[in-house]
């Protein structure tokens, strides 16, 4: 029995380390500056709890096969070490602070940084089940919006069209084109339920909250047509929440915002 | 034990614990009374643990009651129906009208404690008119629980609070009535004297604390801003 | 402590004695039973998802007849789907995993363990199963409300939770119903926790002190605490999101909402506030329902390596770090939320130091096991069982503890797996270890080895293959609660993973049924147990399998040991039992 399962756990062990050192299903290649940062930080923490992750297992199925029950033999009574303990101890603590501390690298560069000046601001306004998309337009201004002026028919965020700023606004729908190797500054905003703003090639997610203005930024370095995906449960069609993020080159970013002021 | 519940009476029976073997019930003399297996302090260590997890609820309450008023906006801080004033006194008059009995109850004058009792549970059913008075002023003023955030928070506290008085209420008046029935006996073995004030005490440390509770909630709901 | 010298004669109406009982014996199988029904169900709905996630498609007429307004026309619908995500989620984490571990055997072992006749309060105990009953019905009934059963997942997020039927099916009603049944359990939760702690600090026996509780009361007591201090902050934001819902308040709702092209009267609420109120609540959950399966484990793995357990007192500090710690944390579930971002990282640098304790727990179960003799029971195999899934779902914390790591793969299936193996399953290995191990003292009977060792493998293996390929699954991004892959083109390749994942899960759940079989097959006939067939050492095994009414009858027990004497260098035999005599046997 004490073979069989020191067996089965060693296969196990080895497929988990198949799996995930294959690499079969895996992240979509990153597109943002800041997401080489997280898969390094990611690839770092997995490797050392990966290597944890072995040593327990093997020594939990090592455990099993040598002390296995022999005859009458009486096990040891061996139930301290105070120095082994603090030992342990004082290492976990140290592999775990230390990851925990070199976690925030990223996280502080894109959330306690204000988006850099000169970003593309980008208003993103999730509703149950869509992604309205508003640039400021040609004079870099957000024109005033209402809630009662909504109108999922051609004034899907409420623009207020007696505000000059808000002329100019160009809307689009699941439609969110962005200029490559420029800082991006969203604003995210909900108009009904929580969702969540999942762009995985981007390695950016963030919830968009009602009654809130989340603000986010990063930098695509990469183009291609991308999927916005929503995180959060949102409601029934929550899994066909799909938006569409298009890296482009700055001056075919330029002509589809173009294309779009004349409609 | 082997009886089915069929009053109060047995369900006190079961709380307090087991019999002695070989003393059947002999509930024909009220000797329910009899010292209980639970050892001394287990109804206060009890309460002290249930008034943490009531502290909490209320904690929950007041933490949400901060963040909702710091974001501001609609906010408009209603002012004290005057009633309140005279609830408040109602219920610390209450607390030192139980502080009495139990000081008469130590001193095993039972009749005189069992007066100041009562007068507790008098004094606590007045507060819960008083409360529903204040609610009833306020309505008058045409202001709901959904009227603004506040009043929000004004009807929850004070309906959270006074659901938690009508169980002391409740329990306190059980005990009343308990030691009215049975006074003579408690007068006769001081092992049933102790028991009746563990649970007295154990009421009280409730009573205070919903006292105190109620400063608590007054003070946060109209004097800290 | 103290000397309860007393016993009482078991009442002999059926009703008082196996109904509405204050035997804490009694009460801890109806909590046993009540958590069998409610897994059964909760897996049935897990395998009506599972279905769904492979082949979204079909129909299945059959499956259909269970839920026949819900899956009019045979196929899972998206909002059934949804639906099932939320009652799943639900019924698992208060009626299985809270239920069973604390309530069933907390109830039935804590008294025994501490030598006391009964809880301290017979009667909160018997109204705290009530209670609890309730809820587990109220909840049900949510099925069969219209509009079903919500929506909105177990976290029941604001605003979509909060707003009503407009924000989609079963968000009028069925979200009513739940909000009562979590109501109801908090209620009888704290009324079952202050019986654990008082039973635990004044109705211990004569010798029995703190130091030497078996690890199991430590661990229910320190649940129990962690009950009685989060379970009213949970009521406190239930009551909240029922009067935003019915009364028109605006706790959690914002203004200018517009749902469904209405909009809401509602103004100035904080969504991100039901959240706070929601985790400060929801992680300390975690740890009710995986501490008592950490004791169960260190208690049987001790029993069957024939050793002490390594560093007792590293063990009880390592629960109370957990749960103390298990307070500062809730804030790593919102990383993403909208929450300060400085904030963020104190919940990271504090939800990484809880990897700390946890290790410690594993390190020692580890040395336990050195030099150790060891006899591979059924429970002796779910609790080696357990030390596995608990180091694989915890060290997938370490990612997930991490803010920046925590952007790719929050609410991914990557979280998903991580919480299922570490408070699900291994909570459940921890349910199943002390099933095998305490079945000969509550029904007098064995179960069956052979099939106990059949079920052991079969889950062991299948549960490793329905959750780590859930682990890539959440690094290529798939989101969890979505009903289908079919919307996105990033989701399509992990297609064949769901396919892979639900016929483990078939297999797996499939397993269970030889446990449920086992379960009840051996009561009637399995093999009579003696008194300590384990031959342990605390002092459920002193007192007659199934005990008495009233447990230690006349003689109130003395204790002379600590609970873990395995294999005393001198002593005549490999273990001394707590209440052996204090004289130093000669070999």
């Amino acid at each position: 029995m004490g073979l069989a399962l020191a067996l089965v756990i060693g296969l196990i062990t080895l497929g988990t380390v198949i799996l995930f050192v294959g690499r079969f299903w895996w992240f979509p290649e990153a597109i943002s500056e800041h997401g080489p940062s997280i898969d390094r930080q990611f690839m770092l923490t997995l490797t050392i709890i990966g290597i944890a992750f072995v040593l327990a297992q093997a020594a939990l199925a090592f455990f099993i096969v040598r002390y296995r029950r022999r005859g009458e033999q009486r096990a040891s009574y061996w139930h301290e070490s105070p120095r082994l303990e603090v030992l342990w101890t004082t290492i976990t603590a140290a592999v775990f602070i230390t990851l925990a501390i070199l976690g925030q690298r990223v996280w502080a560069q894109l959330h306690l940084n204000a988006p850099p000046p000169g970003a593309l601001q980008v208003e993103v306004t999730a509703q149950q089940f869509v992604w309205n998309i508003r640039y400021p337009g040609p004079d870099g201004k957000f024109g005033r919006t209402r809630t009662e002026l909504i109108n999922d028919v051609d004034n899907p965020v409420g623009l207020d069209f007696t505000d000059p700023a808000a002329q100019d606004d160009i809307v689009t729908v699941n439609q969110m084109a962005i200029p490559v190797n420029r800082d991006i500054h969203v604003i995210l905003r909900s108009k009904d339920v929580i969702h969540s703003f999942w762009v995985p090639p981007l390695r950016m997610k963030q919830d968009a909250v009602p009654g809130l203005a989340i603000n986010i930024h990063f930098k695509a370095v990469k183009t291609g047509q991308f999927e916005i995906a929503c995180a959060e449960l949102c409601g029934l069609t929550h899994h066909r929440m799909r938006g569409f993020l298009l890296v482009l080159p700055e001056p075919e970013f330029q002509k589809w915002l173009q294309q779009r002021t004349n409609l | 034990m082997a009886k089915p519940i069929s009053s109060l009476k047995d369900i006190e029976t079961i709380a307090v614990g087991s019999r002695p073997p070989g003393r059947p019930d002999d509930s024909g003399r009220g000797g329910r009374e009899r010292p209980p297996s639970l050892p001394e302090g287990s109804y206060r260590l009890a309460m002290l643990f249930a008034l943490a997890s009531i502290g909490m609820l209320f904690l929950g309450f007041t933490s949400a009651y901060l963040v909702r008023q710091g974001l501001g906006g609609d906010w408009q801080p209603l002012d004290p129906p005057a009633i309140l004033w005279a609830n408040t006194l109602l219920l610390l008059m209450s607390s030192a009208t139980l502080h009495r009995s139990r000081a008469f109850l130590r001193r095993e004058a039972i009749r005189e404690a069992l007066w100041w009792l009562s007068m507790t549970v008098a004094l606590g059913l007045l507060f819960l008119a008083g409360q529903y008075g204040a609610w009833r002023q306020l309505a008058a003023r045409g202001i709901y629980l959904d009227t603004n955030p506040h009043s929000s928070f004004f009807y929850l506290l004070t309906a959270a609070h006074g659901v938690h008085i009508l169980g002391g209420i409740l329990g306190l008046g059980y005990i009343t009535l308990r030691g009215w029935r049975r006074r003579l006996i408690l007068m006769g073995t001081p092992d049933r004297l102790k028991h009746y004030d563990a649970l007295v005490g154990a009421a009280a440390l409730y009573w205070h604390f919903m006292d105190g509770l109620w400063v608590y909630l007054f003070i946060l709901l109209f004097l800290w801003r | 402590m103290t000397q309860a010298v007393a016993t009482h004669a078991a009442p002999k109406s059926f009703i008082r004695r196996y109904i509405f009982s204050t035997d804490h014996k009694v009460i801890g199988l109806q909590y046993l039973f009540l958590a069998m029904v409610a897994v059964a169900i909760g897996i049935v709905l897990s395998l009506y998802m599972r279905l769904r996630l492979a082949w979204p498609t079909e129909r299945w007429p059959l499956l259909a007849k269970l839920f026949p307004n819900a899956m009019a026309g045979g196929t899972i619908s998206p909002e059934f789907y949804l639906s099932l995500v939320t009652m799943h989620g639900t019924i698992m984490i208060f009626f299985v995993l809270t239920t069973a571990p604390l309530g069933g055997f907390g109830n039935y072992f804590l008294p025994i363990q501490v030598g006391a006749h009964d809880m301290a309060f017979p009667v909160l105990n018997m109204l705290s199963f009530w209670v609890t009953l309730a809820g587990f019905l109220v909840l049900m009934a949510a099925f069969f409300v219209s509009g079903g059963a919500p929506i909105s997942g177990w976290t029941a997020y604001a605003p979509l939770s909060a707003v009503g039927e407009i924000a989609g099916p079963g968000l009028g009603m069925g979200q009513n119903l739940w909000i009562l049944s979590i109501a109801l359990f908090c209620i009888a939760s704290l009324l079952g926790a202050l019986n654990f702690i008082t039973t635990t600090l004044n109705l211990r026996t004569k010798g029995m002190s703190m130091t030497r509780l078996p690890l199991t009361v430590w661990a229910w007591f320190t649940t129990a605490v962690l009950a009685l201090l989060a379970f009213p902050v949970l009521l406190a934001g239930g009551i909240l999101l029922l009067l935003d819902r019915v009364g028109g308040t605006s706790f959690f709702v914002p203004g200018g909402l517009i749902v469904s092209d209405k909009i809401l009267p509602h103004k100035g609420g904080s969504p991100l506030l039901w959240q706070h109120l929601f985790w400060f609540f929801g992680h300390p959950e975690v740890y009710i329902a995986i501490l008592p399966g950490m004791g169960i484990t260190s208690h049987v793995l001790s029993t069957f390596a024939r050793k002490p357990i390594f560093g007792y007192r590293a063990m009880v500090a390592a629960i109370f770090a957990i749960g103390l710690l298990g307070f500062l944390v809730w804030g790593h579930h919102m990383f993403v939320s909208g929450m300060s971002p400085y904030s963020a990282i104190a919940f990271s640098l504090l939800t990484l130091s809880i990897g700390v304790p946890s290790a410690i727990k594993t390190f020692n179960w580890l040395a336990t096991l050195y030099k150790a003799q060891i006899r591979f029971t059924v429970p002796m195999l779910f609790a080696l069982g357990f030390v596995s899934i608990f180091v694989t779902g915890g060290l997938s914390g370490i990612i997930l503890g991490q803010t920046s790591l925590d952007i790719p793969m929050h609410d991914t299936y990557f979280v998903v797996a991580h919480f299922h193996l570490i408070m699900g399953v291994a909570a459940i290995f921890g349910i199943f270890a002390g099933t095998y191990y305490w079945f000969p003292k509550m029904f007098g009977r064995m179960m069956n080895e052979t099939l106990g060792k059949l079920h052991f493998w079969l889950t062991f293996i299948g549960i490793y293959a329905i959750f780590i390929p859930m682990h890539v699954m959440g690094i290529a991004g798939h989101p969890r609660r979505y009903a289908e892959t079919a919307g996105f083109d990033f989701l399509a390749p992990l297609q064949p993973l769901h396919v892979f994942i639900t016929i483990a899960a078939l297999i797996t759940a499939g397993a269970q049924l030889l446990f449920f079989f086992n379960f009840f097959w051996s009561i009637w006939k399995g093999k009579k147990a003696e008194v300590n067939p384990w031959r342990a050492t605390t002092l459920e095994w002193t007192i007659p399998s199934p005990p008495p009414h009233d447990n230690f009858g006349p003689q109130t027990p003395v204790v002379h040991h600590g609970p873990y004497e395995y294999s005393v260098p001198g002593a005549a035999e490999d273990y001394i039992l707590q209440t052996a005599p204090p004289a130093p046997t000669k070999a």
